[in-house]
Order: structure tokens, then C-alpha cells, then sequence
């Protein structure tokens, strides 16, 4: 039934049985020469009580060989942005150059010690301090540090400067009656988790029906003298450019508050307009997203914090700063140092310089673009997202009208009328190769897909992907059996997520009634 | 169209209220199970914990996102459903049954009486959806 449709990539289809179901009785990865020092009892090494009695009952006993092809073959199952598109609205899945991956791996980096003393590490220090420099350009706001270890990590830092700040500002008492975190309904769940951990009270600023914070709204919570921040993602997670950011600034500073901009979609603005001039205070940015840093699984993240200079004092440390040395011969020269002594500071949030690696990369990342390279990528970003959107206009319900920036929101209320659902989309979108798009997401929106194609695509697969839509639409008329039952060209068919949720096999367990290993875990 | 029976009242945030005596069952709508898909997980409160109206006391999980439960009343709670521990399904199966979350002594009485009718929340849902 899918002989007509144009499949972008293969899949691997062969199936493999767990490790434990490939094991056989004696073999092993190792072999030792015959002890020639006398036996020691095992009891004198080890106390009996950290002894296990199971004698590893179930463990796989397998070759070296057999490991490595066993693990080789399930890393073919993956698919990653170095396979296809990988249309993840909000993760900002863009292709990490190959050239950022080879200058993180220059031995003199990559094999520094994190304990290496100050001048044994000029050049990684300089690496940070410069990157630094890039990014507080970028955002326009001169107060930064590297450390946080990804977006979630960046936002508690921010909120906890803010915190620190009221309280050096206001004094404890009154600060103390400064504890409500302002958040717009489509924000990221880590918002509200990130002030709620650092002991604010969240309340929810509604949405208008155009997709953007409800200025009323927001003017009525800051009527009450409590509030001690605004938590806003710009562009918002629906795609949209808070077009009132500045007067929204402006209300929330009258009313005594700071403003933390949530970076996750710098990827529009980034070479094209800074947060700092919008009246932002503090930022966080994923180098993982907007720096094409690897993601997920291929990570770590960083999440670094810029902030005014108001709250410069508040930052983590140790700071990276720089000094002058004047030479003998007369001729100054660059210092850089791990500055401990900012009495005002949080303290630090994460061991040694952060995420270092990814630093590499990222300014690997600036320096090739250059700042007008850096701008074409976010305009080609925002070009692409708004190509599929007028691309799936025809096809798919888009619940608001103002042009998107790099990520753009349909819905599945057309397709519902058939009973075909969002996630059934995603599923069929499988078929045709391509990574499902985050669906369910943003909240406030029913049914939503979320499509962000990043500007590493070219316009021959943004069309595929536009064409794989509008085909799944059609389907969704005239067989709407096949996108219910979808994905049907994949190793493993449609599986059964609540079961897996409400009733999760966690581990593999050697079957009670005889000792032959099998798998319970098999869908 | 989902099921909105005649005797409870209901929340704008999606929950049920049935008065027994001076205790509130609380529990979420059909509608708001259909929207939520496949419940997975529910997080209750104990029983001896008080709460304001319309204040959050807990959550449910579903395979599209996890969602705050609210109380349309306050009071406090004298019983949890311990069965949707096991069993999160009955949120979907019997939303209005078997899938209540708590009983709440209630501080006011009066308070139901500013919550929705089965008819007005019938038209609360139809007008969200449009």
C-alpha cells in the first residue's frame, strides 16, 4: 500500500535480540593466564555483605565481537540530523559542522587537565573569554557566564540572579515580598520548574487570540507590588515575535520586576536584533541549539547566562576575565584569569569552566560565519520555516495569522473531522522518512504540531517535507485506516505508548520458569 | 460529544465537583480525558491536606503532557483514590465513576453554587473549541 510514495530514506529493518537472548554458556570477552601468585579469598577482599549471592545469574556471556556487532547493529536504528531533516519546533535540531567537531578535538583541548593551573591554560581561557566576547555582542547585554549546563541549568541561574538581585536591592524583608514569577501559558514547562525551584510563586499570563502575551493581563498581575520578574520566550514558543517586547519590559520594570528572556529560539534573532536593546535583562542561550552544538544523546548542552551590567555582580564564579601584564620589553600583553572574589555572586553552578567542548564548537561556529554569516542563517531559519508554512496553508489548519519567525504551528483540527489525530500524522511523517515534528506542544494550543526546519535545509527537502504533509493530508481523506495504523514501513509497527507508560518493563529478567534467558521487554 | 451529566457541577478548568452531605468528590470531565489521551500517571495529595478553591492539588500524566488537577472548592481532602495508582485507565474509562481522585470536607458550602452547570459547561467546552 506504500508502493506510491516517495520514501526519503531507508530504514533498517532487521530485528536483534537483546544481549541476554545472544548469550551462550562459557563464552567469554577475555582470557586470563594461569594465576602464578598465591589464591586471596575472596571474603578477605570483599565483606560478604557487599557480595552477591545471584552469582550474576543472567548475565550475558558473549565475546568481544559479539558486543561490538550487537551494539553496532542497533546504532543503525538511529536517526539523527547527519541522517535527514529533523523538524523538532523548539529544539532547533541544526546540522553541527564537521569543522566544529575537528577543532574540539585538538589534542592541546581536548586533553587539558580541568585542574591545569591559570597559566597552563592561557589558551583555554582565552577560547571562553572570546566566545564571551561574541555572545554578550550577540545579545547585547555585557555581563556573562559560560557555566550552566544547559538551557533548564541557564534559566535557574538567571532566575536565581534576579532573586539575588532583589535581595541586595530591596533588603531581605521586603524582598521576601517579592516572590511571584511571571509566565505566558505557552512558555516552556522548565519555566515555571526553574522559579518555582528558586522559590517563587508562578502565575500564568494569558495569551491574546493573536498568539502573543496579553498586555492587560500582564498590566493587572503587576498591579499587586509582588512581582519580582517576567519569564518570556521571544520569539514565543508559537513562533511569534513578542512585537510589544519593549513595552512589555517597560510595564514589568515599573512595577519593580526584572525580565528573564528564555533564549531557546535565538535562532531568529540571532546577527538581527539583541534582547539587550529590547530592555531585556537577563538571557539564557543554547549553544546547543543556536551555536549547532550537538544535542540530546550527542551532547552535553551549555546554556550560558547574559546579563545588564546591573546584575554583572550576581553572575556564578569563578568569572574568565582578562588583565594586562606589561613585558619587560615594554609591549603589553593579555592575561586571562578565573576571577573568584565577586562577593555578590550566587556561587558557582557547575564544576570547572562548564561544558567546555562545546564552547570550542561554538566559537568554531561564529568565527566561520562570521557576523553577516550569522545573520543569513537566521534569515534563511526564518525563510524556511515560513516556506512550509505558506507551503501547508492549503492543507493544514494554522491557528494564527501572523507570519511565523523560525518555527511555525499547525494543527490537526481539519484531519480531526476523520478522526485522524496529530500523532497520527507524526507517525505516518515515519513512513516517508522524516522525523516526526514535536507535536502536543505548545499547550495552549489543540492538537499542535510544531515545525522548525532550521536553515541547514535546502529547498529540494524543504519541498519533499511539504510534499510528505500534503500527501499525509490526502491520506488522511481517502484512507484514513492507513495513517490510524501508520508507521508501516519501519522495523517495529505503531507502539503502544500508554502501556509502555502505565505498565513499563524496566529491566530484562531471567524467566522463572526455566534458566533460559529471554527478553520480557519485547513490544 | 463527550458525556456532561446533569448532576455535578463543574469547573472551568475541567473538573467535576459531586456534593455528598458536607463532602465534595472531585474528579476530571469526559472532555478533559479526551483531550488529554491516555492517562499514564495521576499524583494525588493525602488526606489531611487543605486547599483553597481553585488551587492546585495535584496531576495527571498523559502520553501528550502532564497537566495540574485543580479543586473547585476548598477544603480538606478525606480520601484519595488510591486505586488510580495501579490503575490510571479508569481517568479515561470511568471519568465520572470509577475515576475519581478526592474527597474534600468542605469549608463552604455556598462555593458550589458559583461553579457551572452541566449545561453551562457544555457551552464553555463548545465555545473553547471553536
Amino acid at each position: 500500500m506504500d508502493s506510491n510514495i516517495t520514501k526519503v530514506a531507508t530504514h533498517i529493518s532487521h530485528n536483534e535480540s537483546l544481549i541476554f537472548e545472544r548469550s551462550h554458556p562459557g563464552r567469554a570477552g577475555f582470557s586470563l593466564p594461569p594465576l602464578d601468585v598465591p589464591e586471596t579469598a575472596l571474603d578477605e577482599i570483599i565483606p560478604a555483605h557487599f557480595q552477591r549471592e545471584d552469582d550474576l545469574a543472567g548475565m550475558p556471556e558473549v565475546t568481544e565481537v559479539d558486543v561490538v556487532r550487537h551494539f553496532t547493529r542497533m546504532s543503525t536504528w538511529n536517526y539523527s540530523i547527519d541522517l535527514g531533516l529533523y523538524p523538532l519546533g523548539s529544539c532547533t535540531m541544526k546540522y553541527n559542522s564537521r569543522l566544529n567537531e575537528k577543532v574540539a578535538r585538538i589534542a592541546g583541548f581536548a586533553n587539558l587537565h580541568p585542574l591545569a593551573s591559570e597559566g597552563e591554560a592561557q589558551g583555554a581561557l582565552q577560547v571562553v573569554y572570546e566566545l564571551q566576547q561574541h555572545l554578550t555582542e550577540i545579545t547585547g547585554l555585557p555581563g556573562i557566564s559560560l557555566q550552566p549546563a544547559a538551557g533548564a541549568h541557564g534559566e535557574m541561574t538567571g532566575v536565581m540572579i534576579i532573586r539575588a538581585f532583589i535581595d541586595a536591592r530591596d533588603g531581605r524583608e521586603k524582598s521576601a515580598q517579592r516572590r511571584t514569577m511571571l509566565i505566558p501559558d505557552s512558555a516552556h514547562g522548565t519555566n515555571p520548574a526553574s522559579a518555582h525551584l528558586s522559590g517563587f510563586t508562578v502565575k500564568t499570563i494569558r495569551s491574546t487570540t493573536e498568539g502573543l502575551t496579553d498586555l492587560d493581563h500582564l498590566r493587572e498581575l503587576c498591579a499587586h507590588g509582588d512581582v519580582a520578574g517576567l519569564m518570556l520566550t521571544n520569539p514565543n514558543t508559537l513562533g511569534l515575535f513578542e512585537r510589544n517586547i519593549q513595552q512589555i519590559c517597560r510595564i514589568v520594570h515599573e512595577a519593580g520586576g526584572l525580565v528573564y528572556m528564555d533564549g531557546a529560539n535565538m535562532n531568529a534573532l540571532v546577527g538581527v536584533a539583541r534582547p539587550g536593546d529590547m530592555g531585556v535583562d537577563v538571557i539564557h542561550l543554547n549553544l546547543h541549539k543556536t551555536f549547532s552544538t550537538p544535542h540530546g544523546g550527542g551532547g552535553p548542552g551549555s546554556g550560558p547566562v547574559c546579563c545588564t551590567k546591573e546584575l554583572e555582580p550576581f553572575l556564578p564564579v569563578p568569572r574568565v576575565v582578562v588583565r594586562t601584564r606589561s613585558g619587560s620589553d615594554g609591549v603589553d600583553s593579555p592575561v586571562f584569569k578565573l576571577d573568584f572574589n565577586q562577593p555578590q555572586s550566587i556561587g558557582r553552578v557547575k564544576a570547572f569552566l562548564g561544558n567546555y567542548g562545546m564552547m570550542l564548537r561554538a566559537l568554531s561556529y561564529i568565527l566561520t560565519h562570521g557576523y553577516d554569516g550569522l545573520r543569513e542563517a537566521t534569515e534563511a531559519a526564518v525563510l524556511n520555516a515560513r516556506y512550509i508554512a505558506h507551503g501547508l496553508l492549503a492543507d493544514y489548519e494554522k491557528p494564527f495569522d501572523a507570519p511565523p519567525m523560525h518555527e511555525v504551528v499547525f494543527t490537526d483540527k481539519r484531519q480531526a473531522r476523520k478522526g485522524v489525530h496529530t500523532l497520527d500524522i507524526a507517525k505516518r511523517l515515519i513512513d516517508y522518512g522524516f522525523h516526526p515534528m514535536t507535536i502536543y506542544f505548545p499547550l495552549i494550543v489543540s492538537g499542535a504540531m510544531l515545525i522548525e526546519p532550521t536553515e541547514s535545509v535546502g529547498r529540494q527537502e524543504l519541498d519533499q517535507f511539504i510534499e510528505a504533509m500534503r500527501s499525509i493530508a490526502r491520506e488522511a481523506v481517502e484512507d484514513p485506516e492507513l495513517v490510524l495504523n501508520a508507521p508501516h514501513t519501519t522495523r517495529i509497527g505503531r507502539l503502544d505508548e500508554a502501556a509502555a507508560a502505565r505498565k513499563p518493563v524496566l529491566r530484562w529478567k531471567p524467566r522463572e520458569a526455566d534458566t533460559e534467558p529471554r527478553a520480557v521487554a519485547r513490544g | 460529544m463527550a458525556n456532561v451529566p446533569e448532576n455535578l457541577h463543574y469547573s472551568k478548568d475541567h473538573e467535576w465537583v459531586r456534593v455528598e452531605g458536607d463532602t465534595a468528590v472531585v474528579g476530571i470531565t469526559d472532555h478533559a480525558q479526551e483531550q488529554l489521551g491516555d492517562v499514564v500517571y495521576v499524583e494525588l495529595p493525602k488526606p489531611g491536606e487543605d486547599f483553597a478553591a481553585h488551587e492546585s492539588f495535584g496531576s495527571v500524566e498523559s502520553v501528550k503532557a502532564v497537566s495540574e488537577i485543580f479543586t473547585p472548592v476548598s477544603g480538606k481532602v478525606t480520601e484519595v483514590n488510591q486505586t488510580l495508582n495501579d490503575e490510571p485507565e479508569k481517568v479515561n474509562q470511568d471519568p465520572y465513576g470509577e475515576g475519581w481522585m478526592i474527597k474534600l470536607k468542605m469549608s463552604s458550602r455556598g462555593e458550589v453554587d458559583s461553579l457551572l452547570t452541566a449545561a453551562e459547561y457544555e457551552d464553555f467546552t463548545k465555545a473553547e473549541s471553536e
